[in-house]
Order: C-alpha cells, then structure tokens, then sequence
C-alpha cells in the first residue's frame, strides 16, 4: 500500500477529527450538565465562522494583512459566539428548566433553524469564499504533501485549546463548579455553587470551542454558507455520543474516530456516501454500546 | 417602571451589539466589496426593545396562570373551554367536513391545488402526531417515511405500470416495514438519542436516492408519474385535480378516525403513559419496546401512504423534496397545533402551509418565523394553539344509587 498516500489520509483525517472535537465539546458539556442536545450548537459554530469572514472581508479591504487578520477575526468570531450561546440559553433553555424533556429539545431545533435562517436572510444564501489566512510556512514545505501549514496550525490550535481546557476544569474553581453541578445539580446548588451562572459559563466556554474550530475550518476548507453549522453539527454530536456523551476525553476520541473514518472511507473507495457514513456509525454504536466508548453506564432510579 | 424602561433598554443594546456584524456588514468577499446597511441598527434596537416588553409581560402571565391552575382556578380561553366540550367538537368538525366537501366546487383548481397541499401535510402532521404527541417520540426524519411512500409509487409506476389503487397499500405497507426495521434496533434508546438517529434516518435516504441511480434516476428525479386513475376514465387536469381532492379528503378522514380510535385504545393509553413516565409505564407490565416500535410503524404508515398519494399529484419527485426542512415543518406543525390534539394539527398544517403560499411576500420568513414559533411555543404554549383534550371517564352508578336512596 502506499505510504505516502494513506499518511496524507491519516493527517487529513486527524484535522477534521480536531475539528469535530472542538465542536463535540459544546455537545458533550451542555449534555454534562443540563441532558440537553442542544441542537443550537451548530448554528454558533456557523456564526462563528460567518462573523470572522465578515471582519477578515472589511480587515482586507481596509489594508490589514496576514496573519494580523487571523488574530482579529478569530477574537472577534470568538467574542460572538460567546454572546450567542449565552443568549441562547437564557432565551431558548432557561425558561424550560423542570418542564418535560421533550420541550427543551424543540426549543433547540427551533433556534436552530431560526438562527440559520437569521443568517441566510441577513447576509446571503451564496457560498462565500473565505480569505486564506493561513500562511504557508517554508518549513514545512519538504512534507507539504502529507501535511500542509493549515493543518498544521489547526491540529496545534486544537492541541492547546484541550490543554486549557483540561487545566480549567481539572484546576479551577469555576472547573470544580462545573464538575460539581455535572454529578448532580440540586445538591450543586444546596452545597451554594450558583448553578445558573454555571449552565451559562458551560454554554459560553462550548460556544468559544465551536468559534475556534468554525474559524479554523473556514479557512482550512475555504468557503462558508449558512448551512454548514447543520451537518458539523451533526457529525460532532455523533462524536461525542460515539465517545460516551458527557466524557470529555470521549468527545475527542470521537471525533477523531469520525475523521479518519471518514477521510479513509473517502479516499479509499467513494465519497458519495462519505456524509451518511456518520451516521451508520452512529447506529451501530448505539446498539453495540448505548453509552459511548469512554462513557459510562447511568443507572435510572426511580 | 423606570427600572423596566432601563432593562429594556440594555436588552435592545445587547442585541444591536449582538446582531452588529451579521445585520450591518455584508461583505462580499468575491468582488471585495463591503456593503454597511446602518438603517439595520434601528430596526434591530426598536424591535428589541419592543420585544423585551413583550417577553416580560408573557413570562409574568406563564408565572400567574401556573399559579392559577395550582389552585384548581380553570384559566382556559373561552376557546378552548368550547373546544373541551365533545358535543360542541363534533359539530364544529361536521361542519368542517360539508365545508371541505363544497370547496371545490366553490373554487378554482389553482385553490383547490393548494389545498390538496394542505391536506397532505394535515395527514403528514396526524402520522408525527401518533409519534411526538402520543408517545412522546421525536422523529427528525419523518420526511424519510414519506419519500419511501412516494419513491416507492415512482418506481413501480415506471417499471411495473402499476396503478396508483395498488401501490397505495404498498406504500404504506413499505413505509411501516421501514418504520419497523429503522425502529427495532433503536427504540430502547433515549429520547434525545432517537431524535438525533431519526434524523440521521432522514439523511441516508436522501444521499441514497441521490446516489442510488440505477433505483432512482438520482437527483434528476423521477417524471411523469401517472395520476390516479378511476375506472379508465380520461380527466382534464383540473377534473383529475378535483378528485385527487376528493381522495384526500377521504384519507384524511380515514387518519382522524383511525388516530382517534386509537388514541383512547388500550395501546393508545400504553402510548401517553410512555410518554408521561417511561419508567412508571414498564413497571406496570407495558411492553416498552413493542408499544414503542408500534407508534413508530403506524406513523410510517401513514407518511408512507400519503408519499404515494404526492408522487400521483406532482407526478414528478426527486431527493430534494425529502429535506430535513420538510420534517422540520412538520414538526412544527405538530407543536404549533398541540401534541396530541387532531383538532390542533389540523388547524397546525393549515396555518403553516396556507399562510405562506396566501401571503408570498412573507414566504421568505417562513422558516424563520417557523423556528421562532417552535421555541416560543415551547416556553408559553406547551400545549399548543389547541390542546389535547384528555378523556375524561365519570363514574355515574353512584350518582343514580344516590338519588335512589334519598
């Protein structure tokens, strides 16, 4: 077999792996702490990218250059996707805490297709190319093709974001809140831990990683449209439910399961199945093992 | 006062802060071009600012009126008090009906058209309605039951010559297999789960017709599909359109009173005490997997039957009109007519297909105002426009013995 080819493969697979990690976080958080899918969560990935094309758009046109552009754009995309997720929850969620479940799950697909809608009729239902704010580094160039800069910068991106993710919520207070409120909300708020601010900082810090990887992935793949948030959406709560939903590392491992297997699908027999290939896993995973890779088995007590 | 002048206040900034780039900046990044569209600003900080008011005053009224029916005060509308009242509901109904039957008679065939339209997706809605409503299953993919029907139609129309009487039980059949293979495996899981997995559903069969050229000519679709035929008889367009009307209108008739009679079934209480407490529900000896996949298949069913029933009246389909859009609105109707209400459905899918095609200048909104309707819905109107009216059971022996006595 070709080496050359499947580590080309290998690498691309491990950068969409990334990608749908970061994005499986917000998921697999949300679902820590609340039981809900928050089916929003990839609308504010979508924002997030449509928000850094539109400042990288007006940063080129009023001169800025490289790398400068990236920064911004990504901090800007950042600060957004952050106010949307908050103000989604506070809208949508808050005011269905303690009804049926089934409630909060509409009111989730609502604001999903709501905000998709927003975008589409604010901005445009075109596919937008996105700058490539990437550079290409020389040093990469002997392996340029196994694996480019972008991929680089992204798998890196990717890298440190867990790391600091990890140290918040192994090392913090806030980390130790969110674990608290996880195991179990009531006796979170009996033991004085202020569990709304809690939902709110989870639905923040998911939005944040969703924003990261929406500007890393518009400019890895190069063009962005309102309905992108959908299917990534999709796929990264199939990773986080692959890797047990609600485990942390199981996101992750999720979503790079889901890249690989989908870029060596792709590359080795046909890409006319590649996106439906997600969700055959997700059956099978479902009825081999309910509860995810990583997860673990809930017992229900009445 | 002044303190709700100045949280509405910072609420309306919050959200010109919010919607600033998407709203104000359209860029377009092929022609680099930037266009500001500051009039925006305006609009977004008034109607905030409007809305907030809004919101306060309804989050104030869900509060007294779940305090009211703490207290056993009945806060129905009058509405629906009327609504409640099984005598006044089967007249209104009879009336609908002579209505039905006299419209096209009354009106042309591009009304008449639409409202075949409608009709369909009152069907569509009653299927999810056994699902959702009933048992309290959330199916994302519904739309995948209905292609299966109308692909189903297409193709052995084309290959086969079948007639649209014969096809129409296989349809429906097909759909309901589909609904019990799809079904078994993941019927033990979640809620949550099955909606992502329905959805999921939803997807492969779209990527598989697309895909899938020898079975069904890809995304070109399928043309020329014979409407219904009666007896051999040529019909016009609009003679074959009045009957197509007619026959759904019997369908329709067929579902809410197949769904009705099941509701109050023994296997239609297993559905609602499912959906009230799963756990509760198995230890009082109910098969959860087989009153599950039981919901499941008969909503299949009769999106597998009205699927055919579409491809007759189109007679032309193809993978793009079985996106998750569809099911979506679906869904929608389902939530905005009442889970479990067949009155609430049927006025759901009027509202949510006749609006948009009557008011064409609001048809691009559709779906935003759509999305917007389900959470709304959702936070005040859980139970929908019209909402489900639970059967009542009174023991009268008593009352009689009573009056016997004394």
């Amino acid at each position: 077999m070709d080496m050359e080819y499947f580590l080309e493969l290998f690498f691309s697979g491990l950068t969409r792996g990334s990608i749908y990690a970061l994005i499986a976080l917000g998921y697999t958080m949300v679902y820590g702490i609340i039981q809900l899918i928050n089916f929003a969560h990839g609308e504010i990935y979508m924002i997030g990218a449509f928000v850094a094309l539109i400042v990288a758009g007006v940063c080129t046109i009023y001169g800025l250059s490289g790398f400068a552009i990236l920064i911004l754009a990504a901090a800007i995309a950042i600060l957004y996707a952050a106010a949307y997720g908050y103000t989604l929850e506070k809208i949508a969620y808050r005011p269905l805490r303690g009804s049926p479940r089934l409630s909060p799950l509409i009111s989730a697909i609502g604001m999903s297709i709501f905000l998709q809608n927003y975008v589409l009729l604010a901005q445009t239902p075109d596919y937008l190319p996105f700058p490539r704010l990437i550079p290409s580094f020389a040093f990469m160039d002997p392996v340029a093709h196994i694996i480019g800069s972008a991929e680089l910068v992204i798998l890196v991106t990717t890298l440190v974001t867990m790391v600091l993710l990890t140290l918040l919520i192994k090392k913090t207070r806030v980390g130790k809140a969110m674990r608290a409120t996880q195991q179990d909300l009531s006796m979170a708020r009996l033991v004085g831990i202020n569990v709304d601010r809690v939902i709110s900082l989870t639905f923040v810090i998911g939005s944040v990683l969703a924003a990261i990887g929406g500007v890393l992935v518009a400019s890895y793949i190069g063009q962005v449209n309102f309905y992108i948030g959908f299917l990534a959406g999709v796929k990264a709560f199939t990773a986080a439910v692959l890797g047990g939903i609600g485990s942390i590392p199981g996101a992750v491992l999720g979503g790079l399961i889901i890249g690989w297997s989908e870029s060596f699908a792709a590359g080795y027999f046909s890409s006319d199945y590649e996106d439906i290939l997600t969700f055959v896993l997700l059956v099978v995973i479902l009825i081999v093992r309910p509860a995810g890779i990583l997860g673990k088995v809930r017992k229900q007590k009445v | 006062m002044v303190r709700e002048f100045k949280q509405s206040l910072l609420i309306a900034l919050w959200f010109v802060f919010l919607t600033f780039p998407l709203m104000v900046v359209r860029v377009n990044t092929i022609e680099n071009i930037v266009v500001w569209r500051w009039e925006n600003i305006l609009w977004v900080a008034i109607g905030a600012f409007l809305l907030s008011y809004c919101w306060r005053y309804m989050l104030a009224r869900r509060r007294q009126q779940s305090k009211k029916a703490e207290e056993g005060i009945d806060t129905r509308g009058p509405l629906q008090a009327a609504l409640d009242n099984v005598q006044l509901r089967n007249r209104a109904m009879a009336v609908l009906l002579v209505l039905a039957v006299i419209f096209p008679l009354v009106f042309d065939t591009y009304q008449t058209n639409i409202m075949v339209t409608a009709l369909i997706f009152v069907v569509l809605g009653l299927g999810l309605n056994i699902g959702v409503g009933l048992a309290g299953l959330l199916d994302l993919g519904y739309v995948a039951f209905f292609g299966v029907g109308a692909y189903t139609y297409a193709i052995l129309n084309a290959n086969f010559d079948l007639g649209f009487w014969i096809v129409l039980p296989i349809g429906g059949v097909l759909g309901c297999l589909f609904g019990v293979v799809l079904g078994f495996p993941i019927l033990r899981l979640r809620g949550d789960y099955l909606a992502i997995v329905t959805l999921g559903f939803g997807m492969i069969f779209k990527v598989v017709m697309e895909n899938w050229e020898t079975l069904s000519k890809g995304p070109s679709g399928i043309a020329n599909i014979d409407r219904p035929g009666l007896f051999g008889l040529e019909m016009t367009l609009a003679q074959s359109t009045v009957y197509i009307y007619y026959i759904m209108i019997a369908l329709v008739v067929l579902t809410i009173i197949v769904t009705n009679r099941l509701k109050n079934s023994r296997v239609g209480r297993a559905w609602i005490a499912l959906r009230e407490d799963e756990i509760a529900c198995v230890a009082m000896g109910i098969d959860m997997a087989r009153t599950k996949l039981s919901a499941y298949a008969l909503g299949a069913f009769w999106a597998g039957m009205v699927g055919v029933l579409f491809a007759a009246k189109t007679t032309f389909i193809n993978p793009a009109g079985f996106t998750f859009m569809q099911s979506a609105i679906i869904l929608s109707i389902v939530v905005l007519g009442g889970m479990g209400s067949i009155l609430g459905v049927i006025l759901g899918a009027f509202i949510l297909v006749l609006l948009p095609e009557y008011l064409r200048a609001f048809s691009e909104y559709r779906m935003l105002v759509f999305g917007a309707a389900m959470t709304l819905m959702m936070i005040f109107r859980p139970q929908g426009l019209i909402s489900n009216l639970r059967q009542i059971y009174q023991y009268k022996g008593s009352k009689e013995k009573a009056a016997h006595d004394g």
